[in-house]
């Protein structure tokens, strides 16, 4: 029998990419998704549930549909996404609805694959230069997206250690950046100022966005167990993004910084989420040899991410935003995937 | 991307595909086009050799620098590089770091406080003219990894903060964690005697209640200042520098352990630091004058 895989948050940037991955996997036979809102990519076989974002029905879908895998994409790690009580209901309390169900007795799940942030790491002055996994960061988290995110990893240590036959796989992410993801980091390259904290240079490392589906289709497709870091190969200073993608820097002043930002931030001309005040500062950088011993490499260095980066951003900005591709309507994709009148070829998908 | 996923991705992008004609082999590795050679640790060569070519007056007419033993530096692999530590703002580290540079033409990172990385404008130039925080992580990195020299001063701030009357009085070596450093990288460590460092700029006293208010380790009153003035801030009197290189200290433990034995840590860092006194004495023994040597 093949693998019957729910995927958390379909409506996601994230859920959308992993189910239209996970759907030309001849060994996946059935891949459901849950989201809060309709999915805004065209998919070939995913079922769809709309959920409310805690998912406290999921105990029941997942006895109903006997999923042996769930791939929670759907984690904030962005705060402009999201007001502090939405963080905190979508992150923490939907993962612990998510594991609550993937534990039940009888339950049918054997590997749970969770996508976290390097967050969780923080910056710090008395940062080592490369983060590995089992380091635990040097200051306090007090952002509230890095705090839900450790509160959130916390609840899937447990549950790994509650049930050891199930695979766990917790990936940590560096900073996406990528031809269609949108993230204050990439909105702020995008402007024709950049902020920054004068007198820092940090560097940076960061992912490119099919890395991280691909990296995500790895790790669920091996079932790979374990907790890894996913970087693109090298760092590189903040200046030197900004220089790469045409911007100029817009210096704030060391202190006081988040305060100083934001009337621009208000006014939407710089991002400046309280998570970018360290990074800004003192940077990041994380070692992904215990990935690297998986099988798995990411494809683009952080320098190739950032210019992979700028030539999309380069096409986006000759010939306007790509016209949306695709938009879900219920009754139609009801028809195709349940119609009788519908002839299903063998491997036309 | 994996042959599983081009499918239906390409399909979907097909507009983006359509308009940037190239498509890249699955496996390839993209790694684009730096605009600077600043390193990992934020260190840029052409900022360095830019510093050295600042320095080299400096170092040449000012300070007069000779070196004894320099043969004994490796040319090759990594080795962690200690020395005494002293002036209200240490001339030793720039010192030792020129020196080895143009003579061996081998990078040596300089490791220091966090607070250097905290200070904005001055972290940032430090980090790319060569120092590094100073995690253990970084320094095993560096010297096992990378094969490169690292420059640490055991004594940390209590070195270059103590005042006049100390001088050439070794501080504490910390908790010796620069030998489990050099233990668990596998590399010897390479002690390195300073004489001139501590008349360049002497300290008379420090301001403590300053020093909190200002957030620096100390803050000290030095001759220069009484000397110059405000000039006195960076400028250092001509002290006739003498470097001693001492023969490498190896160990006999295997690297990469989790833990070393604290009390065979401590000796061995006793050892050096006893080491290093005496040969300092030595030195100033044979030393006729400040600014002469």
């Amino acid at each position: 029998m093949g693998r019957r895989v729910l995927i958390t948050g379909l409506d996601s940037f994230w859920g959308g990419r992993m189910a239209q991955a996970l759907e030309s996997d001849p060994e996946v036979e059935m891949i459901l998704g849950m989201g809060t809102r309709e999915p805004s990519v065209s998919l070939e076989r995913t079922e769809f549930v709309r959920a409310d974002q805690t998912y406290s029905i999921l105990s029941r879908i997942v006895r109903a549909t006997q999923v042996d895998t769930i791939v929670h994409t759907f984690l904030v790690t962005d705060s402009t996404r999201a007001s502090g009580r939405a963080l905190h209901e979508i992150n923490v309390i939907g993962t612990m609805n998510l594991l609550a169900a993937a534990g039940q007795t009888g339950s049918p799940v054997r590997q749970v694959v969770v996508k976290s942030s390097t967050l969780v790491y923080g910056s710090a002055s008395t940062d080592p230069a490369w983060f590995r996994e089992e380091m635990s960061r040097t200051s306090p988290a007090r952002t509230r997206v890095e705090r839900s995110l450790l509160e959130v990893e916390g609840l899937v240590r447990d549950f790994a250690e509650d049930n050891p036959a199930t695979v766990v796989t917790v990936l940590r992410f560096a900073n996406v950046l990528g031809t269609d993801i949108v993230t204050p980091i990439s909105a702020n390259l995008s402007r024709s100022l950049c902020p920054s904290v004068a007198g820092y240079d940090p560097l940076l490392q960061f992912v490119e966005e099919d890395d991280v589906v691909r990296c995500l289709e790895h790790v669920t497709r091996h079932r790979v167990p374990g907790l890894y870091n996913v970087a693109g190969a090298g760092k590189l200073p903040w200046s030197e993004v900004a220089e790469m993608c045409g911007t100029r820097l817009l210096p704030f002043p060391p202190v006081a910084t988040l305060s100083a930002a934001s009337p621009m931030v208000r006014l939407g001309l710089v991002d400046f989420p309280p998570e970018l005040g360290g990074l800004l500062r003192y940077g990041r950088g994380v070692d992904t040899s215990r990935l690297a011993k998986t099988g798995f490499t990411c494809r683009y260095t952080s320098a190739g991410t950032v210019e992979n980066f700028i030539r999309a951003l380069r096409l986006r900005r000759s010939v306007g935003k790509p016209p949306a591709s695709y938009t879900y309507e219920q009754d139609i994709e009801q028809f195709f995937r349940h119609s009788s009148a519908v002839v299903h070829v063998a491997g036309d998908t | 991307m994996t042959p599983m996923a081009t499918g239906r991705e390409t399909a979907q992008r097909e507009h983006r595909a359509a308009l940037v004609p190239l498509p890249r082999p699955d496996d390839e590795t993209i790694a684009g086009h730096r605009l600077s050679d600043v390193d990992e640790w934020g260190r840029s060569e052409h900022i360095r050799s830019l510093a050295r070519k600042v320095y080299a007056p400096l170092y040449k007419h000012w300070f007069r620098v000779e070196w004894e033993g320099l043969e004994k530096i490796p040319k090759t692999g990594g080795a962690l590089l200690v020395a005494n530590h002293a002036g209200a703002i240490p001339s030793d580290a720039p010192v030792i770091m020129h020196g080895i540079e143009e003579e061996l033409g081998r990078p040596v990172y300089g490791l220091a406080d966090y607070f250097f990385r905290e200070a904005p404008w001055i972290g940032t130039m430090w980090a790319r003219a060569g120092g590094v925080p100073a995690h253990p992580d970084n320094a095993r990195r560096i010297l096992r990894d990378q094969g490169d020299l690292v420059l640490v001063f055991p004594e940390g701030t209590k070195g270059p903060s103590k005042t006049y009357t100390d001088r050439y009085r070794l501080r504490r070596f910390g908790r010796g964690g620069f030998i489990e450093i050099a233990m668990r990288a596998g590399v010897p460590v390479i002690p390195i005697a300073v004489v001139g460092a501590e008349e360049s700029m002497p300290i008379l006293f420090r301001v403590p209640r300053l020093a909190k208010v200002l957030g620096v380790p100390y803050f000290p009153v030095t001759a220069n200042m009484l000397a110059f003035g405000p000039l006195g801030l960076g400028l250092y009197f001509p002290a006739k520098f003498k470097l001693r290189v001492l023969d490498p200290v190896t160990f006999n433990v295997p690297p990469a352990q989790e833990r070393y034995s604290k009390s065979r840590v401590m000796e061995e860092a006793e050892t050096i630091r006893m080491h290093l006194q005496e040969t300092l004495y030595e030195m100033l023994r044979e030393r006729r004058s400040v600014w002469f040597g």
